[in-house]
């Protein structure tokens, strides 16, 4: 097995996982403008390598509320994925599921709601990595939390962490009528990410 | 009042009384806090993994909890404290999300409060209080002066240990 160090990618790789991640978050926004039957724009994603500080940085500090969804990937590729986003932008969207707003907290029902956003958000994603690169990937059934950003981050951090001190943020920024951060980090094991390059014809 | 020091995530500080070491949202990692009781000496560390043998690129001391443990003891002598004195608090090492397989990362947290205790049995420094594991993330805050661990959680209010 060949020694991945995401410090060390190339350009190209960078390119080809922005790519990714801008087909990807791409679709995922369609599903969500289809849930929510209404239209949806997004900016293009910004990749970046982070250190874990600036990370949380990123995100509104450490102690920022963030709504995280976690799930694991298994087939072709495995590893984990995430998706974050702060509480507010998560209420917002919830309320527009449910078409009420329940006021500042999450109910039992606000959860499940959005444990089916990020379910569809998640599966839209991998869904557009599996077609490009030919890959089987199923994700399994989402966990969610909601809880200070750094505490979530240790998560993905961690498994990154085995790897280098640095880690691979995809933010997409999309709106209705205000702006939503949302925030995906794709982990693939390492013998993945060598996959998922040899399958786009990258060595 | 002294001063707040912050620890980043795979990080660690010293500092003396009155001042105090925090760490935001602490998660799967653990947050080890030691004190010298007499010259009131008192360290902050934020480990991420459990062990910087396991692990190839293992450059970073600051990032496991076995070679964390000891960087820590040894800038806190440095500074004046007595490694025979010191008393360890713990938390953290949480399981932040829960799944079906029980993959070996996924119980991270876990194992990273096991080499913590490990590790600090193996310098002899005895554990006084901790708050580890359940699935939820922790800001803390070390007072050497009276070697009160401050613990802050979202929706489960403050506690000292």
């Amino acid at each position: 097995m060949k020694e991945l160090n995401p410090e060390k990618m190339s350009q190209e790789y960078y390119d080809v996982l922005k790519e990714l991640g801008n087909i990807g978050a791409g679709n995922a926004t369609t599903a969500l403008a289809q849930m929510l039957q209404c239209r949806i724009d997004m900016t293009v994603p910004q990749v970046r390598l982070l250190t874990l500080q600036e990370m949380s940085a990123v995100m509104g500090g450490e102690e920022q509320i963030m709504v995280g969804i976690y799930l694991a990937v298994e087939g072709d590729v495995t590893g984990s994925m995430m998706f974050l986003t702060k509480k507010d932008t998560a209420k917002h969207l919830v309320n527009k599921l449910m078409q009420m707003d329940t006021g500042a907290d999450f109910s039992d029902m606000d959860i499940s709601a959005l444990k089916e956003i990020g379910n569809i958000i998640t599966g839209a994603y991998l869904n557009a990595l599996s077609m490009i690169t030919n890959l089987s990937i199923y994700p399994s059934v989402p966990d969610l939390t909601i809880d200070m950003a750094g505490a979530i981050l240790s998560v993905p951090a961690i498994e990154f962490g085995t790897i280098g001190d640095q880690i691979l943020l995809i933010q997409t920024q999309f709106s209705d009528e205000v702006a939503l951060d949302g925030f995906f980090i794709l982990i693939p094991d390492v013998e993945s990410y060598q996959k998922i390059l040899n399958s786009l014809g990258i060595q | 009042m002294g001063n707040v020091i912050n620890v980043g995530m795979a990080d660690l500080k010293v500092c003396v009384s009155p001042d105090s070491v925090t760490t935001l949202g602490l998660g799967s990692c653990v947050g080890i806090a030691l004190r010298d009781p007499v010259t009131k000496i008192g360290g902050l560390a934020h480990v991420m993994l459990p062990d910087s043998q396991a692990i190839k690129n293992n450059a970073n001391i600051y990032k496991f909890a076995d070679t964390g443990i000891e960087e820590l003891v040894r800038q806190m002598v440095l500074k004046g404290a007595s490694a025979s004195r010191l008393v360890a608090k713990i938390a953290g090492g949480a399981q932040m999300f829960a799944f079906q397989n029980k993959t070996d990362m996924v119980r991270i947290g876990e194992k990273n409060v096991i080499a913590t205790k490990h590790k600090l049995a193996e310098l002899g420094i005895r554990i006084l209080a901790e708050d580890t594991g359940e699935n939820y993330g922790r800001t803390v805050v070390f007072y050497p002066e009276t070697g009160d661990f401050l613990i802050k959680s979202v929706g489960k209010g403050e506690k000292t240990i």
